[in-house]
């Protein structure tokens, strides 16, 4: 059985025929994929395609009702024994979740906490960290991410721009191996998208493995190692961004990438 | 940018117009004010008032404990109401049905009864068992079955001890309001966006720590106003103690020097305004819980307040 887990070591994320209904409607028919370590795939496709839902799949915000779910050579929710798979605990998947980051469309930040201890929650409370070590960490981050002078604002009095750097600097706070952005710049009035991006793009320098979700056709070409064009549950087509999107191989990508470029 | 190279107006000379009058808001004002001098009037002519009386006995010792009880029991109430109300609130919004329809049952009763009636009835457990055990549940058939005999309990209490007077009152008080407050809690919690609760989750934030640190503090806001209304409400209901009874509450002491010295008026006058101040206090104390809990919310930058800001960082990057 761990031969199995090691039988691809090299991968971050790997889906194996992953699908997932949401009552009689079947939203992911069949996904296969591999993310590499150090890999920033970008997922773009229509709406209602399942982009989100299998994003939420790979951190268990929902459960796969069949395939193969692995991140870091372990199953997403479940340990296999004895050929059987078994559902972990609460507590388990909790553990499973640090080492993946969230940023959501929404940046979903804590409005009753400042910047500073919006990044500050999860080392402090999830890890156990002193406040002190995870204060100094916070601080740093938001340097990072270009907001050292607004640590103590509330969400509430930060731009979309900078509350969603908040949020990537707070998914960073964990110290994550993968990073999963789910149309992170949607939200944005347009002269904000840049900043965004911007973070987005050093972060990928800095050799973090990222699954994007995004309809940035620039940021997927020059940032992207792979590119993944989803519809109707199922991946069309993969491969090199410039590639894709200059000589697709499918009507359904030509027809989608017609619409949006 | 062709806007900004054309020349702007000069700005318009200050408005000097006639304000609209408003004959309909003095002539409540005038009839507002007879009104409230006619009403002083009566009370500082009207010797059935006896404010001597009055002041000289709504201060006395008896009346200052039963002040105290009164404020001891409602805090105390509201404290444990509030306890039994998270509690059950979170109960209910459990997606086990057995353990949700148990909390929706709980309220369902608990709203249904009066006050006064649940008070009567907790002061008098005492006589539905002598003695109140703590132990294994059906500890006795659980042992005639294994054909052993005696009982696995821990603890006896005396019925008539402790369901009486203070412990009796607090009782039924916080068994009502646990259910008032369920109603309150579950709708704070209800009202938090579920984005809230993904994202501490994603960071791999437990439920109960979700629910700790995210969910009830933003919940708060929703919560407190109604739950400042159900304390008011509650320092109010504490004259219903008089069904345990329990006889140190204030209501009853102005009450008792009332009816023995014959002054009924003054000492009813003394309640009202025992119960006015202290409501007071109350609601100042609200005041002060909504402004902590509103942090992050209230204080939005406006529109105005932002471009203003944004010009001057455009301004200062030229
Ligand atoms: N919790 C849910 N319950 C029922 N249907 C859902 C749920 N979440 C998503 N769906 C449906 O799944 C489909 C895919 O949604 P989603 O993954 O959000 O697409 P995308 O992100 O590509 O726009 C949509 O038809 C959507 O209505
Ligand atoms: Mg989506």
């Amino acid at each position: 059985m761990d031969t199995e887990a090691q039988a691809s070591p090299h991968a971050m994320v790997k889906a194996e025929g992953v699908r997932k209904s949401f009552g009689s409607l079947e939203v992911l028919k069949g996904i296969d994929l591999e993310v590499a370590p150090r890999e920033v795939m970008c997922v773009i496709g229509p709406s209602g395609s399942g982009k989100s839902t299998f994003l939420r799949c790979v951190n268990h915000l929902e459960k796969i009702n069949s395939g193969r779910l692995s991140v870091d050579g372990h199953l997403v929710g479940y340990r296999e024994k004895g050929g059987k798979l078994h559902e972990l605990k609460d507590s388990e998947v909790a553990s499973q979740r640090q080492d993946i980051g969230m940023v959501f469309q929404r940046f979903n930040l804590f409005p009753h906490m400042t910047a500073l201890e919006n990044v500050m929650e999860a080392p402090s409370q999830v890890k156990g960290l002193r406040k002190e070590a995870c204060r100094e960490q916070g601080a740093a981050l938001l340097e990072r991410v270009g907001l050292g002078n607004r640590v103590h604002s509330y969400p509430n009095q930060l731009s979309g721009g900078q509350q969603q750097r908040v949020a990537i600097a707070r998914a960073l706070a964990m110290e994550p191996k993968l990073m999963l952005f789910d149309e992170p710049t949607s939200a944005l009035d347009p002269e904000l998208v840049g900043e965004v991006l911007d973070v987005m793009r050093s972060l990928a320098e800095s050799g973090m493995t990222m699954m994007v979700v995004t309809h940035e056709m620039g940021f997927a070409r020059e940032v992207g190692d792979t590119l993944v064009f989803m519809d109707d549950g199922a991946v069309v087509e993969a491969g090199d961004p410039k590639r894709v999107l200059t000589d697709p191989q499918h009507e359904r990508t030509r027809s989608f990438l017609s619409k949006v470029l | 940018m062709a806007a900004d190279t054309t020349t702007r107006p000069a700005p318009p000379e200050q408005i000097k117009a006639v304000p609209v009058r408003h004959p309909g808001r003095w002539i409540a004002a005038v009839v507002i004010g007879v009104l409230a001098l006619m009403f002083v009037h009566m009370l500082v002519t009207n010797p059935v008032f006896q404010w001597k009386f009055m002041v000289d006995n709504m201060f006395s010792a008896p009346v200052l404990r039963g002040a105290r009880t009164t404020l001891i029991m409602t805090v105390l109430a509201m404290l444990l109401g509030v306890l039994l109300g998270i509690i059950v609130a979170i109960m209910r919004l459990s997606p086990n049905p057995i353990v949700s329809g148990a909390a929706w049952a709980y309220v369902w009763f608990f709203r249904a009864i009066p006050r006064i009636v649940l008070l009567f009835f907790c002061a008098n457990l005492g006589a539905l068992y002598g003695t109140y055990d703590l132990g294994f549940p059906f500890d006795q058939q659980i042992m005639g079955w294994l054909g052993l005999s005696g009982d696995l309990r821990f603890l006896g209490l005396n019925g008539n001890q402790i369901f009486k007077g203070f412990t009796a009152g607090l009782l039924g008080l916080v068994l009502s309001e646990g259910a008032y407050m369920a109603e309150i809690v579950r709708a704070g919690i209800q009202s938090v966006d579920p984005g809230q609760t993904e994202a501490a989750s994603a960071l791999g934030m437990s439920r109960a720590k979700t629910m700790r640190r995210i969910v009830l503090p933003q919940a708060m806001r929703v919560i407190i106003p109604p739950t400042g209304n159900e304390t008011i409400a509650m320092l109010k209901d504490t004259s219903l103690l008089i069904a345990v009874p329990v006889t140190s509450e204030l209501n009853f002491q102005l009450r008792a020097i009332g009816s023995r010295t014959f002054q009924i008026i003054p000492m009813a006058v003394a309640s009202i305004l025992w119960y006015l101040a202290l409501s007071s206090l109350l609601m100042a104390g609200q005041y002060f819980l909504e402004k902590r809990f509103s942090r992050g919310f209230g204080a939005r930058e406006t529109r105005n307040q932002r471009a203003e800001r944004e010009a001057r960082m455009v301004g200062g990057t030229h």
